[in-house]
């Protein structure tokens, strides 16, 4: 199969690692190749951060290259507007619909964007969601990002069974279930 | 474990497991992104080897010599700025050669995501006439790692491994081999080669010369150098993660692949080059192999066309050896993301008080160097590790002890037992007024939170009698030193005022634990009270990422941020911000 690039973006401290790895889990269970390439160090401080995601049959950079993500999992809004030139033209744009301030923003030297949403739905497939608000309907507004990855899983070759089977390898025993809740809430839901 | 099991791994962890493999007994390090993960995973295996964070970088390379000298295979690992630091050891090394199989691990960080600059190790390894290997991929860096003890081993010479951010914080799949039975060798009292006095180091230089030129020739043959013949319109020489940009921009091209990065392998580049039409090099950084091969009298292509700034990527070969138009869409102008201190962060209290006090700070390396940029802007200036005492020392003497009234020095507890007790010892050896703040939130924060001399726990950890830095202060015979707690801004400013004024050195420890170590009890949270509210903006002025101003000018705290350290209650004037 050709080289599938998945791209997760969001501020540091959101929760992209925990994503990153369930995807690179179910990959790697897939029997796929896979290259993960992450943040760390002083970009993680509330930073803008991102991870790249690729594979296929053989895998050789493991970044992903502008115009080439197929998919781009954006856990806020500006980061999404901030990496969406990274998607390839029939590419899906998979929005946490949250607004997190950064700090020229707060500080009056920039402003935030309007219509951030609207404005990528004329050039890219957007699916948009209020992940936080569903997290805290089902309890814990921590789980917010593996809804979205649920989500963006169904753009993905994977079953939820096999998507269960490395939550319940990765993630502590005590938070299995809820993030397994989380899960089928993006993966099943409208 | 089964014997041939594949994991993911990150190419840290997997230098890790290959040092473990090889049959490492004893590794040292002091924590550096892109460094910090190798000691982080070597640890798992502590119940097979010893491993350590040391105060620096240099103790650490001396410490891993050490090892070599008694006969066992050992490691250091570092950033590329604490090679600088090592240095000193490395370059006597050298000249020394190695008993048990010694290896220094390098990590390079072209594109500084996490650093001051972005100097190429590769230099520095030349200079100190040190082998350096280079892995591609978490495969590599593993095998690579092996490779490089067996190379040391066999040429008696300290190998450098390089690597790079975006290997050493890449996940590849590795597969694991069992670890290796290396007996010890035995230790012979050898002056000629473990005493480095000029009769005995004119010597040795004349030894390094030999096996640096014998293992040139012999990497002609070296596994870990590799021709790929394809297409021979287009050939590359490249090495490590760039090796891999070139496979996707040109997956028709012929490449040689270099493992070995110095010694280059002459006759081997030299019957590559004649093979193919156009030669170009593709090196990160700066033309290290370049330089070398047209020195040689080879035509090649490199800087000339790809940059000696930041990373590469396969988008940046295509258009730069193809012309190509990819036809990507630029991105859009958005605001930056810089990063910043969390929420509940002692430093911004700190910074809070000597914003205040409109106190100038000459800076250090650590979280608290995003200090200097709004809206706390303290800091001034920001060298190296440990540079800010000695900085602030050298201004004194340069303009005397009036112009260093609204002066401080700010340096963590972590980056002052790596460097800045050196700089202290200094200051008052010289009879500097100066005032230092150390910033101790009891551990080394920006790299993720490891232990060190101050602290009381071990890398392998142990439980052990903390140094106390403010006994060390005090112990160098600096009268005025006070602790006090971070978040205490009033006593804090009485402080700060009156130590400057001194004609003395002081010291202001500044207490209070990182709050990402989890230590301290969350007993409330902030929230605003838009009735009492004033719009002034002063809870915001420290730049607290729980805070936001909302669309009427009032405040709002985010309550998963809020840790309830109280900076912005304790700022407001109007009594507008309550715990809940």
């Amino acid at each position: 199969m050709n080289t599938k690039n998945i791209m997760i973006v969001g501020v540091g401290g959101q929760g992209t690692v925990l994503a990153s790895r369930l995807l690179g889990g179910i990959i790697m269970d897939g029997g796929y190749e896979v290259k993960i390439s992450e943040v760390h160090g002083m970009a993680q401080r509330g930073g803008s951060v991102v991870t790249f995601v690729r594979y296929g049959d053989e895998v050789c950079e493991p970044i992903v290259e502008e115009g080439c993500a197929d998919v781009l999992i954006a856990f806020e809004r500006l980061e999404a507007l901030r990496y969406a030139h990274f998607l390839k033209k029939d590419g899906v744009l998979i929005v946490n619909d949250q607004r997190m301030d950064p700090m020229p923003v707060v500080m009056g030297s920039a402003t935030y964007p309007e219509n951030i949403i609207e404005d990528l739905s004329k050039k890219y497939k957007v699916i948009s969601v209020d992940a936080i608000s569903k997290a805290k309907e089902l309890g814990n507004a921590k789980v917010f990002n593996v809804i979205v990855l649920g989500i963006a899983a169904k753009h993905m070759d994977f079953t939820i069974e096999q998507w269960n089977a490395v939550i319940e390898r990765e993630v502590k025993p005590k938070f299995v279930e809820i993030n397994k809740t989380a899960f089928k809430e993006g993966f099943c839901g409208s | 474990m089964s014997e041939k099991q594949k994991v993911m791994m990150l190419g840290n962890a997997a230098i890790a497991r290959g040092a473990y493999e090889a049959g490492v007994k004893v590794s040292a390090a002091y924590p550096g992104t892109p460094s910090t993960e190798v000691s982080e995973n070597l640890v798992q295996y502590k119940d097979e080897l010893y491993c350590e964070w040391s105060p620096n970088e240099k103790v650490a390379t001396e410490v891993a010599i050490g090892a070599s000298m008694a006969g066992v295979r050992s490691m250091c690992a570092m950033k590329h700025v604490g090679v600088n630091v090592a240095s000193d050891p490395l370059y006597s090394f050298s000249y020394m050669g190695i008993n048990g199989g010694f290896v220094l691990v390098a990590a390079d960080d072209p594109g500084c995501y996490s650093s001051q600059n972005e100097q190429d190790s590769r230099m520095v390894a030349r200079a100190a006439h040190v082998a350096v290997i280079e892995p591609s991929d978490s495969q590599e860096a593993k095998d690579f790692t092996k490779a490089a003890f067996e190379i040391s081993e066999k040429y008696d010479t300290p190998v450098m491994l390089r690597t790079t951010t975006r290997l050493s914080h890449s996940q590849g799949m590795v597969t694991l081999e069992q670890r290796q039975d290396i007996p010890d060798k035995p230790y012979n009292r050898d002056i000629s080669r473990n005493v480095m006095m000029p009769a005995m180091a004119r010597a040795r230089h004349i030894e390094v010369e030999k096996r640096e030129k014998r293992l040139e020739e012999e990497s002609c043959s070296l596994p870990i150098n590799r021709v790929e013949m394809r297409d021979t319109s287009i050939g590359v020489i490249t090495s490590g993660i760039p090796y891999q940009y070139v496979r996707e921009a040109l997956p028709e091209a012929s490449v040689l692949k270099l493992g070995l990065v110095n010694p280059l392998p002459r006759k081997l580049i030299e019957d590559f080059a004649k093979k193919v039409d156009s030669l170009y090099i593709v090196e990160e950084l700066d033309p290290v192999i370049e330089l070398q091969v047209k020195s040689w009298g080879i035509k090649c292509t490199g800087k000339e066309i790809f940059t000696v700034q930041g990373e590469y990527s396969a988008n940046m070969i295509r258009k730069a050896v193809a012309h190509a138009d990819l036809g990507i869409e630029s991105p859009a102008e958005v605001p930056a993301r810089p990063p910043i201190l969390c929420a509940g962060c002692p430093h911004r209290s700190v910074f809070t008080v000597l914003k205040k006090l409109k106190i100038h700070a000459a800076g250090d390396i650590g979280c608290y160097t995003l200090g200097t940029v709004p809206p706390l802007s303290v800091i001034d200036t920001v060298v190296c590790m440990g540079a800010s005492i000695s900085a602030l020392h050298g201004m004194e003497k340069a303009k005397g002890k009036d112009y260093i009234k609204n002066w401080v020095a700010v340096i963590g507890d972590s980056t002052f037992m790596h460097t800045g007790i050196n700089s202290l010892m200094n200051m008052f050896y010289n009879q500097a007024t100066g005032t230092v703040l150390i910033l101790d939130n009891s551990t080394t924060g920006m790299t993720g939170h490891q232990d060190h001399a101050a602290t009381g726990k071990t890398l392998q950890g142990d439980i052990v009698p903390a140094i106390s830095i403010y006994e060390m202060c005090k112990a160098i015979g600096i009268r005025s030193v006070t602790e006090v707690d971070a978040f205490d801004i009033e006593t804090l400013e009485k402080v700060v005022k009156e130590e400057v004024q001194k004609d003395e050195v002081s010291v202001i420890i500044t207490k209070s634990p990182c709050i990402m170590l989890g230590q301290k009890k969350i007993t409330h949270k902030c929230a605003s009270d838009p009735e009492k509210c004033k719009k002034c903006g002063m809870c915001l002025s420290p730049g607290c990422p729980a805070l936001t101003k909302c669309e009427d000018g009032t405040i709002a705290i985010d309550d998963t941020l809020c840790t309830g350290c109280d900076l912005c209650k304790k700022l407001c004037k109007f009594d507008a911000i309550k715990d809940v």
